[in-house]
């Protein structure tokens, strides 16, 4: 008999326990994200300069890249659907234009970054740019994670194996998403 | 039952449209801002984000589909959430209270106003 990870073979409170992780993290992170997001609302209604820095932010970057965010989650929905029909080569696929979408938004982000820091705006020049680093910083290494764990379950499903994962890096990658939905506004509309 | 078998129980959306939806949706939230109205743009911005944020999560994340326990401890974090920014959001915010005060705060607003007093701000 093969040894299997327990998360697949394991019910626990009712739902597999691999599943149950996943949620069991997202609630950690609305913690860590609600935490951050929290303190930023407060400053930026205390403090009228967050407006005059937030202005700095370019909107249509980050409109550009919430559209890209938005499009991985519809493609990670679709492998997720593959999956649950038992092709795993299609849901590979939809993976793998999800991990491009994260890598898209990576790049884009350093691309902004870059140009925020040759203007001088550090992370060190105000609170706003701290907060902003700080968020958007965290908000990419999640990026970055969800799109080095979605290689390995894109290489599995290609061979029809352990497709229920695919569902799982799916909510985490909908979350993802979902921080986007509230930093974009925060970050870059409410000026 | 496992995640596969669970999950096969309930049909799917059209994922399709409601992507476009959110597509739709992160238009307007950019146009807010572009009527000059700040209520509009809070609206647009923050209102549409609760939104989308619900859309993605109903559809995309299946959360309605879950037990009963995963959106209540979601929704208990939240709540948390909440109960945080209630407890310090008086000490961040304000200027002063019974038994303390910003000193440095007090001088930034004095020195903001000094100006204004002077009919040199509009």
């Amino acid at each position: 008999m093969s040894a299997r990870p327990i998360a697949t073979t394991r019910s626990s409170a009712g739902l597999p326990t691999g599943k149950l992780a996943v949620w069991w993290v997202i609630v950690s992170e609305i913690v860590i994200f609600g935490g951050l997001l929290a303190s930023y609302i407060m400053y930026r209604l205390a403090h009228d300069a967050f407006s005059e820095q937030a202005a700095h932010t370019n909107m249509w970057i980050g409109a550009f890249n919430t559209l890209v965010l938005l499009s991985s989650s519809l493609t990670a929905v679709l492998a997720h659907q593959a999956a649950e029909a038992g092709d795993g080569r299609k849901a590979a696929r939809l993976i793998w234009f999800t991990i491009g979408g994260a890598f898209t938004f990576l790049i884009v982000k350093s691309f902004e970054w870059t140009s925020e820091i040759q203007h001088g705006f550090t992370i060190t020049s105000s609170t706003f740019w701290s907060f902003y680093y700080t968020a958007a910083g965290l908000h990419a290494l999640h990026v970055l994670a969800g799109a080095i764990i979605m290689m390995f379950v894109a290489s599995a499903a290609a061979k029809n194996l352990e497709l229920h994962r695919v569902e799982l890096i799916g909510v985490y990658w909908h979350f993802v998403d979902v921080v986007w939905i509230f930093l974009f506004p925060l970050l870059y509309i409410a000026k | 039952m496992t995640t596969h078998a669970h999950a096969a129980e309930h049909t799917h959306p059209n994922y399709v449209k409601i992507w476009a939806i959110l597509v739709l949706l992160l238009c307007v939230s950019v146009a807010g801002p572009m009527f000059g109205h700040k209520l509009v743009t809070l609206i647009t911005a923050f209102g549409i984000a609760v939104v989308k944020a619900y859309l993605v999560a109903k559809n995309f994340m299946h959360i309605n589909l879950e037990k009963r326990f995963i959106p209540y401890i979601v929704l208990t974090m939240l709540v948390f959430m909440l109960l945080f920014f209630a407890g310090v959001a008086p000490d961040v915010m304000k200027k002063e209270g019974r038994q303390w005060e910003k000193p440095s705060w007090k001088t930034s607003a004095a020195a903001s106003a000094a100006p204004a007093h002077e009919g040199e701000h509009h």
